[in-house]
């Protein structure tokens, strides 16, 4: 079930569009907050809500990658390959972070604090090599920096730094 | 040179209303809405040469004379922030740092075309961004810059934020519109253009950021003022983006069709490290790259497609004598290959299989016609899709395969990069 949060949050954004389908992407994003990544039950009460099909909803939710389909851990820090950050370190910083996690791409480390994930371009490559983490942009990336935000992450008590 | 798109970036809190008020920030607009009918207006924005920065290089003022009028239909805005383009960085710092000059664009837009509503969408990853662009929306209503009868005119508008969630695909024009009606981003068919049936099937003009912030300085100081900025049909200036082996990475305002060995070295402060530079890709991952004895083409649409690249979105990554270009074209492919949408056969199958063969030459298995191999799926797609995508796929693999076709076959040969 969306909690009545959700369905309030949701329904705020109604206003915006002609019809409520519109809204799906944002209200899988409300629906991934509440349940942590886009389980069955997700998937179902967004679309009892909006009025759509399981099968509309899933069609959508598996196709952007920013949806979760499995858990994640509490930080979710997202790595980019692609050309500027690629020829700028980013291989270093990724495998900087796989010995320090103990996990690969696509990985949650057992603690269920972090996950790491491999991303495509974001944006960001004047200041390569760059992750974000809870969305939040880490630039010009050296292995000491990635020390110093991981410190951070893990001093952090109260669940996700994203403001 | 006067900076023009990025002249308030300097300041203090420039995100704001406020600072953005201070030097004559939304004049343009009431000068548009007092001293133009919407159709000179886009007449004057004809005469700019102002050209699609979000890579197409569409002509901006013929693209606003396609919507029709006075059908009665609702007409939308959407603007394209969905930058996702490797190698592409300069939509996200229009939104940081001035989002108060894209929202009066789209205003002028807006007024031109008729449109009563504007969407802009953008992508998932820019969380930080879309809050700044929200508060810079809230601003504009309260100052009576959005909602009903804008500035005493009549004129009425309102514009929301729309997020993405994590698909290169939705930088494309119909795949957005899909995205934007709750559902995966497969691009239409055209005709029809969205001009005539787009979002929720009505008359919609999709624009870059970029783009639009041009408009309130073509309304305050003219169109041919602006394409004197630039180059034959090139007009104004650009925010050039450069990354990659360059001593200052980074945005640069300059005008259209200045050269790119200019960009690189006076602007860029060369290469890193005193090395040779290797290739260029001129602009975003899907034009095809340059060898370095090329860098002396303009940065401009025509220029560059002259000599069979791109200018894209104007933003070259740049690459020394240190880059294996095996590694550099997988890196490209693997970018299409995961972010083909999955429409069309051949994309979907030529970007992957591209994608793999690359990756086992990278491995030490590659095949001794590989890299004829590759060409052949290219022309497989090129022109076989429903949208630039397949053809971006294709055009970059054939760039990297065409101008360093011995470092492949070396690499088949021997196993190994030459450079190791």
């Amino acid at each position: 079930m969306l909690s009545d949060e959700s369905k309030a949050r949701i329904e705020r954004l109604f206003l915006h569009y002609p019809d409520k389908r519109s809204v799906l992407i944002p209200a899988l994003f409300i629906a991934q907050e509440q349940f942590g990544y886009i389980s069955d039950e997700a998937v179902r009460s967004v679309a009892q809500f909006l009025e759509l099909s399981w099968n509309e909803v899933w069609a959508v939710a598996s196709f952007y990658s920013m949806f979760f389909k499995r858990p994640v851990g509490r930080h979710v820090i997202t790595v980019c390959m692609n050309i500027s950050c690629m020829i700028c370190g980013a291989k270093k910083i990724a495998e900087h972070l796989k010995a320090k996690l103990g996990i690969n791409f696509g990985q949650t480390t057992s603690d269920g604090k972090f996950t790491l994930l491999e991303v495509e371009c974001l944006a960001s490559c004047g200041t390569a090599p760059v992750l974000q983490v809870n969305l939040r942009y880490h630039e010009n990336l050296t292995p000491e920096k990635v020390d110093s935000i991981l410190e951070e992450l893990e001093e952090w008590k109260n669940g996700r730094l994203e403001d | 040179m006067e900076k023009i798109l990025t002249r308030n970036w300097g300041k203090e809190s420039s995100h704001t209303l406020e600072v953005y008020l201070r030097d004559g920030g939304y004049e343009a607009l009431r000068k548009a809405l007092r001293e133009f009918e919407p159709r000179a207006l886009i007449d004057e924005i004809k005469k700019s040469n102002l050209r699609g920065r979000g890579g197409a290089g569409f002509p901006m003022g013929q693209k606003m004379s396609f919507v029709p009028r006075g059908t009665g239909k609702p007409v939308y805005l959407c603007v394209n922030a969905d930058e996702s383009e490797p190698g592409t960085f300069k939509d996200r710092y229009i939104l940081e740092r001035d989002p108060h000059m894209m929202i009066e664009g789209a205003l002028i837009a807006c007024y031109a075309i008729g449109a009563q509503q504007v969407y802009v969408y953008i992508r998932g990853e820019f969380r930080q961004q879309a809050r700044i662009l929200d508060g810079a929306i809230r601003e504009a209503y309260q100052g009576g810059f959005l909602g009903r009868n804008i500035l005493g005119n009549g004129f009425d508008l309102d514009m929301y934020w729309h997020t993405g969630a994590g698909a290169y695909i939705c930088g494309e024009e119909t795949g957005l519109l899909e995205s934007l009606e709750g559902k995966k981003a497969w691009p239409r068919l055209r005709p029809p253009f969205p001009a005539v049936a787009g979002l929720y099937n009505f008359p919609t003009l999709i624009h870059n950021v970029e783009t639009l912030a041009c408009l309130p300085h073509i309304v305050a100081r003219g169109g041919e003022w602006f394409a004197k900025l630039g180059v034959e049909k090139n007009g104004g200036t650009k925010i050039y983006g450069l990354s990659g082996h360059v001593r200052e990475p980074g945005l640069y305002e300059l005008p259209m069709g200045i050269k790119l060995r200019e960009l690189i070295y006076q602007h860029g402060g060369g290469i890193r490290g005193g090395r040779q530079l290797k290739g260029v890709i001129p602009g975003g991952a899907s034009c095809p790259i340059l060898r370095a004895e090329e860098i002396d083409v303009e940065m401009d649409f025509d220029a560059l497609q002259k000599i069979g690249s791109m200018f894209g979105t104007g933003c070259p990554v740049v690459m020394d004598e240190t880059t294996c270009m095996v590694e550099a074209a997988y890196s490209v492919a693997k970018f299409f290959a995961h972010e083909s949408c999955g429409q069309c056969t051949p994309c979907r199958e030529g970007a992957e299989w591209i994608r793999k063969i690359m990756h086992r030459i990278l491995n030490a298995q590659g095949r001794p016609d590989d890299v004829d191999h590759m060409l052949d799926l290219c022309d497989n797609i090129q022109g076989k899709t429903i949208c630039a995508l397949g053809d971006a796929a294709a055009m970059a693999a054939r760039g990297f395969l065409r101008k360093f076709r011995d470092e492949f076959e070396f690499h088949v040969r021997h196993g190994r990069c030459e450079l190791s």
